[in-house]
């Protein structure tokens, strides 16, 4: 274990990436995750690493998909709009079987929108990070130190399952500066018996496509990926639970939101008030079974988002609408306290005023 | 008996699925061509676009990467940049080129990137149904130009090679044709001048190819050779037009 | 022995390029035969003025013609 550092979000994930053996990172300026690029483009070259700003983000996540081909840990990272401009190439990666960690550091949207945190990516991110059937690992970090061993984690699950991963943060967990202590570097296996690095005459040309014209082929590249997907979902989920034994009122939240929420809960369990929260950290794959066992006790639970609400629906599903699912959240930028969650807390639970 | 000519081991078997008289073929023996005689077949990694050439991952006996719609040299950066050592070359039509794509062929030639493109120019969109291009010439009739190419909704054709030979990172943009066999034998010539700069690290080749598209001129392969050579030659002159290759040199302290 | 060119008709698409680029003017199509493919292949009339230069075989774009020279 190294010491322990204060660092920024951004930088943190930077710097976690090429101690995760990731030498390769194409990116673009955007506001509010540029230091991730700055990071990069100091720190690639003392380790003998490639940085390379691309022409847009169009381009960085093609560049992505060459680097991925050859086989070694590469990177890009972005915010909202540009995460949109990457879903093609993201389709593609996917489509490929192709294995890359992508950062969204969301912010307001959509259109140019604001450069304040946002949560409003997460039906992009889980249902449709590009055209297609497909899906991509999403970490839903809530700490820097969280954010960093989620990096090493987004680099190993990414390569195991031939998937791209993504990790969703917002413009509060990146410009935030924390703690963190970084596990000990890889070195990352450069051996793929798939990457197109030259066949050397000694086999036969492998070939990274996306392409099958024939639909019952096509069909069936698809059942063997989802097939793959179905192993994640079986070994990989991941969520935290807080005080949710007999907990009343569940809170669900994840990244920033998931902190404001838990401050809210801890109001609330002063006041008396049986609050609990799960927190999901892989978004897809879903913690559906967690949220099922942890909604067993309350009576309502209350989805908190910086979003008009996009997991919410996710969370109704997982428990079959089987109980009512509140939303509470701002969007555009806008963050919401603990205060504010307390009072729909309180609401729920039948109190007025303060109490 | 010896042999005076031969298809290249550098070739699979399978049938291309090109037009009858598509250049493409004609291309595509080329570059093979190359690949063997200088020695790199182990050590290749071809980028295919999208367009007729899609399928050129069937055809090349090399290790292949598909690219999305005009990213090729995107893709083909990040290629090189993870594997300086190798030879990694796109194929890519006009479409792919210089429409969609021609912000990252314009920025892998200003970067000088380390690869070989292969740009086959027949001034029209084969593979989709022959709409109009970038090159498409001014007054040439396509399906999204019925009338004739008119500049004053369409615009101009571009000239790539002219074009990017403004930029200090293009080492070497030459503009060749298949048309007749001494064209062809120079094609190969600018082809191979273009890998020998790959190999040596001199940065970015580029060999533009005027080819035909008979299905969507609407001519016999015989006769569209002649309205390549009536039609496309003067509009874009042959030659080479940047050529940086005595400054060459490793660009090791790149990567 | 003469120069020899081979021409694969299950191969050949009839496109004519090589009937333009012999110079001596000995390829056809074959215009009463038809491969499985529905082309008319091409096909060397005059076997013994060939003088194995290789223009067909360069010119045609499926290598579906080999020269050998005597």
């Amino acid at each position: 274990m190294t010491e322990k550092v204060l660092m920024k979000g951004n930088e943190a994930m930077a710097e976690a990436a090429i101690r995760a053996g990731c030498l390769h990172y194409f990116g673009y300026p955007i506001t509010p995750q540029t230091e991730i690029s700055v990071h990069m483009s100091k720190r690639m070259p003392m380790v003998g690493g490639v940085f390379l700003q691309a022409e847009s983000e169009i381009a960085a996540i093609n560049m992505v998909l060459g680097a991925s081909a050859a086989g070694v840990r590469v990177m890009t990272s972005s915010s909202s709009p540009g995460i949109s401009l990457k879903t093609e190439g993201i389709s593609y990666l996917a489509a490929s079987d192709l294995p890359c960690v992508i950062i969204n550091i969301q912010r307001g949207g959509p259109g140019l929108g604001g450069i304040q945190p946002a949560q409003s990516d997460y039906n992009q991110a889980t249902k449709a990070p590009g055209h297609g059937d497909f899906k991509v690992l999403v970490f839903a970090p809530s700490t820097v130190q969280e954010m960093v061993n989620t990096i090493f984690k987004a680099f190993d699950l990414s390569e195991q399952y031939r998937m791209p991963a993504m990790v969703l943060g917002d413009g509060l967990l990146g410009q935030m500066m924390e703690p963190v202590v970084f596990p000990e570097t890889v070195v990352a296996p450069r051996e793929k018996p798939w990457a197109t690095i030259g066949h050397q005459e000694q086999r036969s040309p492998n070939i990274i496509n996306s392409l099958y014209l024939q639909a019952e082929m096509l069909e069936n590249k698809i059942l063997e990926r989802y097939r793959r997907y179905d192993q994640v979902q079986s070994k990989e989920t991941e969520s935290e639970i807080y005080l949710t034994e007999d907990a009343e009122i569940l809170l669900v939240a994840y990244g920033a939101s998931a902190r404001i929420a838990r401050g809210a809960v801890d109001f609330a369990r002063k006041l008396g008030i049986k609050a609990g929260l799960l927190r999901p950290i892989t978004l897809w794959p879903f913690p559906k079974k967690e949220l099922v066992a942890a909604a067993e006790n309350a009576a309502e639970l209350l989805v908190v988002e910086m979003s008009m609400g996009q997991m919410v629906d996710d969370v109704k599903l997982a428990i079959d609408c089987s109980k009512p699912v509140h939303f509470f959240g701002h969007t555009g930028g806008v963050v919401p306290s603990s205060a504010e969650v307390l009072e729909r807390i309180k609401e729920l639970a039948g109190r007025n005023g303060n109490d | 008996m010896t042999s005076v000519y031969k298809k290249s081991s550098v070739l699979t078997d399978a049938p291309l699925t090109y037009c009858p008289g598509c250049t493409h073929g004609i291309i595509h023996k080329l570059v093979a061509e190359c690949i063997e005689e200088m020695g790199v077949q182990g050590r290749t990694v071809g980028v295919a676009s999208v367009g007729c050439s899609v399928l050129a991952y069937n055809f090349f006996n090399v290790d292949m990467v598909q690219a999305p719609h005009g990213r090729a040299p995107a893709v083909a950066t990040g290629l090189i940049r993870s594997l300086p050592d190798n030879v990694v070359f796109t194929y890519q039509g006009d479409g792919d080129l210089a429409a969609i794509g021609i912000a990252e062929t314009v920025h892998a030639a200003s970067r000088s990137e380390n690869i070989v493109i292969i740009f086959v120019n027949n001034a029209i969109y084969g593979m989709t149904g022959g709409q109009m291009a970038p090159t498409t010439l001014s007054g040439q009739v396509t399906q999204t130009s019925p009338n004739g190419r008119d500049a004053s909704i369409a615009g101009y054709p571009i000239r790539v090679c002219e074009m990017l030979s403004t930029l200090d990172g293009t080492t070497y943009a030459e503009r060749v044709a298949v048309n007749n066999v001494p064209n062809i034998r120079k094609a190969k010539a600018a082809i191979k001048k273009a890998f020998d700069n790959q190999i040596n690290r001199r940065g970015f080749s580029i060999v533009e190819v005027l080819s035909t598209c008979p299905t969507n001129w609407g001519l016999t392969p015989l006769k569209s050779l002649d309205w390549l050579k009536e039609n496309l030659m003067p509009y874009y002159p042959l030659g080479c037009y940047k050529d940086q290759t005595e400054k060459g040199g490793k660009q090791d302290d790149r990567l | 022995m003469a120069n020899r060119v081979t021409i694969d008709e299950h191969i050949c698409k009839g496109c004519g390029l090589c009937t333009g680029a012999c110079p001596k003017k000995i390829i056809l199509l074959c215009c009463d035969k038809l491969n499985a493919k529905g082309y008319n292949p091409a096909t060397v009339t005059q076997m013994e003025l060939c003088i194995a230069c290789g223009m067909c075989a360069i010119m045609c774009p499926d290598s579906a013609i080999t020269v050998e020279k005597e």
